[in-house]
């Protein structure tokens, strides 16, 4: 009993804009990830169109997870289970992932778990900290995503709050392209609001009625907007720093403001933060210092696993494929796929 | 030779299993369930039935295109998938090319339709001479006008099939100047067994495809792609108009200097 065997997960993942492969040992140890984006294709057209993120997976697929493999320096028989993002996400990006890992697994004989997209954002923040295990308080912040999420034990999640109409980086996104930045919006947010005041514009913190933890950022979007178009009538100067800057405080304040009352009421001393957005230094450091102030630990992930990538969906995979969860070959993609749903 | 073949490309969902001169097994569903439901599923039972090692396998042929984008891609990623795992390479034969040869030795020309929406149809037009299929026109998406216009030049008897026909018909008859028919329910669909044995020639002549470098012949660009070299395109011409005219001006202008 002294040698327990390696469990060795190949991950896929093709929700959004990113074909991903992984090889994940034991849920934790990750040896090997393999990410080939898009983002300078869809740049063209101001955000991912999913046709063309469709066709692009198709043609990286197979190079990126035989780059995967032989990264970690093992072939497909030494691997026990495949772990494939099966929703939500765009539906003809899904699908091309989904149907991949399950002819390998048929062919190859290996057993295929389907993983939600959310879960493997989450888990993300086991890989770099060994210690981090259920419960914990888990904010998951991307382009497609705004969920404060309360992490049970594995497989096991209960949402507080998700956003009403924008996910925080579709606001990041449409700001930045109102201002004249382009896409991604996120980074290019982040590194002009360093040069601007935060304090410079007044944008409303949105609170929504009826959920205590949900979210809106479509009223800030236009608020941001009003603010451009008033000053472009007026023909006043618009400092885009600072519109950056305020922008960004008033998400990070709003972020803050809901994750902290969360750890408060539910009694959390563990807080972490996943997705694309909580990539941006702002937002991160803001909730470090939040955290710090009530006693609470307070995990992320490196920049590089906060973006969609495939070791998030091995980590994920381990934990469902180790409590005894399979998906059939009839597995499907689903595009609105709820967390907790299997 | 044994050859596995997939097509996902149209409405139905097909997989057969050739080898040599043999059919082995045929599995074409209709059905309203996604490819993505039932593809594999089928796969396997079509697997177990013929207790198939497909470690035997000498190549998978796949329906490359064009068709349903969606369902292109299933099959695809499908055979890559298996590609990979197996070891072995992919024949991508034309999805047009496939329906045509369900009519196998047919005197008439052979004119399969496939709806394409956007009031096109992915088409061609082949005749049987001997044992080979020639191509007289190969894939493309096109106006039924221009297919049945190039029919009408040719001037022979044909045979259309496939799920294009009920979108065509009416302009068909209306418009059609030669003796036509609609092919049967058993052959006027995507069928993996006409996959299977145009891949077996395919295979014989060299032409395969590794499962990393294979992608479908889609014969179309994405809409977004399609609007933005559609844009760029009149942005050329009216630079070009405006180039035009400004010459135009300054030739004026000079002849005006020139005459005073």
């Amino acid at each position: 009993m002294d040698e327990q065997k390696e469990i060795r997960i190949l991950a896929i993942e093709s929700s959004c804009d990113e074909t991903a492969a992984a090889v994940v040992v034991n849920g934790r140890d990750v040896r090997s990830n393999v990410i080939s984006s898009q983002i300078p294709l869809h740049t063209l057209y101001g955000g991912v169109v999913p046709e063309i993120a469709s066709r692009k997976h198709i043609e990286k697929i197979n190079l990126v997870i035989e780059q995967a493999l032989s990264d970690a320096g093992m072939t497909l028989a030494e691997i026990d289970a495949i772990g494939v993002t099966y929703g939500p996400g765009l539906i003809g990006a899904l699908l091309v992932g989904v149907a991949e890992a399950k002819a390998i697994s048929y062919a190859a004989k290996i057993p295929l778990v389907g993983v939600h997209h959310i879960e493997g954002h989450i888990s993300a923040n086991y890989i770099e900290n060994k210690d981090l295990e259920p419960p914990f308080l888990c904010l998951v912040v991307s382009g497609g995503h705004t969920h404060l999420v309360r992490v049970c034990d594995y497989g096991r999640y209960e949402i507080l709050g998700r956003t009403r109409d924008d996910a925080a980086g579709e606001a990041f996104d449409k700001v930045a392209r109102a201002i004249g930045l382009g896409y991604p919006g996120g980074p290019k947010i982040e590194k002009i609001a360093k040069e601007g005041n935060p304090e410079a514009i007044a944008f409303p913190r949105a609170k929504v009625s009826g959920g205590a933890y949900d979210f809106s950022f479509s009223g800030l979007k236009s608020a941001v907007l009003n603010y451009l178009n008033g000053c472009r009538m007026k023909n006043l100067p618009i400092c885009e720093a600072d519109v950056a800057a305020s922008f960004q405080q008033s998400v990070t304040d709003v972020l803050v403001e809901h994750a902290m009352r969360a750890v408060e009421e539910y009694g959390m001393d563990k807080f972490a933060i996943a997705g694309g957005v909580a990539a941006n230094g702002t937002i991160r450091s803001a909730m470090k210092a939040a955290c710090e102030k009530k006693g609470v630990r307070f995990y992320h992930p490196s920049p590089i696993l906060c973006t969609d990538n495939a070791a998030m969906i091995g980590t994920a995979a381990y934990y469902d494929f180790i409590a005894g969860r399979r998906s059939g070959l009839d597995l499907n993609a689903v595009a609105n796929l709820k967390l907790g749903e299997s | 030779m044994k050859i596995l073949a997939l097509d996902s490309s149209g409405l139905p969902a097909s997989v057969a299993v050739v080898e040599d001169d043999n059919l082995l097994g045929e599995y074409t569903i209709h059905y309203k369930k996604t490819h993505s439901q039932t593809l594999l599923p089928m796969l396997d039972e079509v697997v177990k039935m013929l207790e198939l090692d497909l470690n035997t396998l000498d190549a998978i042929a796949v329906a490359g295109g064009p068709g349903s984008f969606t369902g292109l891609r299933i099959g695809s990623a499908t055979v890559k998938g298996l590609g990979l795992a197996l070891g072995k390479p992919i024949v991508s034969v034309p999805t047009v090319d496939a329906l045509a040869y369900n009519l196998w030795g047919a005197s008439d020309l052979v004119c399969p339709l496939m709806d394409a929406r956007r009031q096109q149809v992915y088409t061609g037009l082949y005749e049987f001479c001997g044992t080979e299929m020639n191509v007289l026109f190969p894939q493309c998406a096109a106006g039924i006008s221009e297919i049945v216009g190039r029919i009408n030049t040719i001037g022979r008897s044909t045979i259309f099939l496939g799920d294009g026909v009920l979108v065509s018909q009416e302009y068909i008859r209306e418009n059609c100047k030669v003796s036509y028919r609609f092919a049967p329910a058993h052959c006027s669909k995507q069928r993996a067994a006409s996959v299977a044995v145009l891949g077996c020639r395919l295979f014989e002549q060299g032409q395969t495809e590794t499962a990393a470098m294979h992608k479908p012949e889609y014969l179309r660009l994405p809409q977004a792609e399609r609007e933005r070299l559609e844009q760029e395109h009149l942005e050329q011409e009216r630079l070009g108009q405006e180039h035009l005219e400004q010459e135009r001006s300054e030739q004026e202008h000079m002849e005006q200097v020139q005459g005073s």
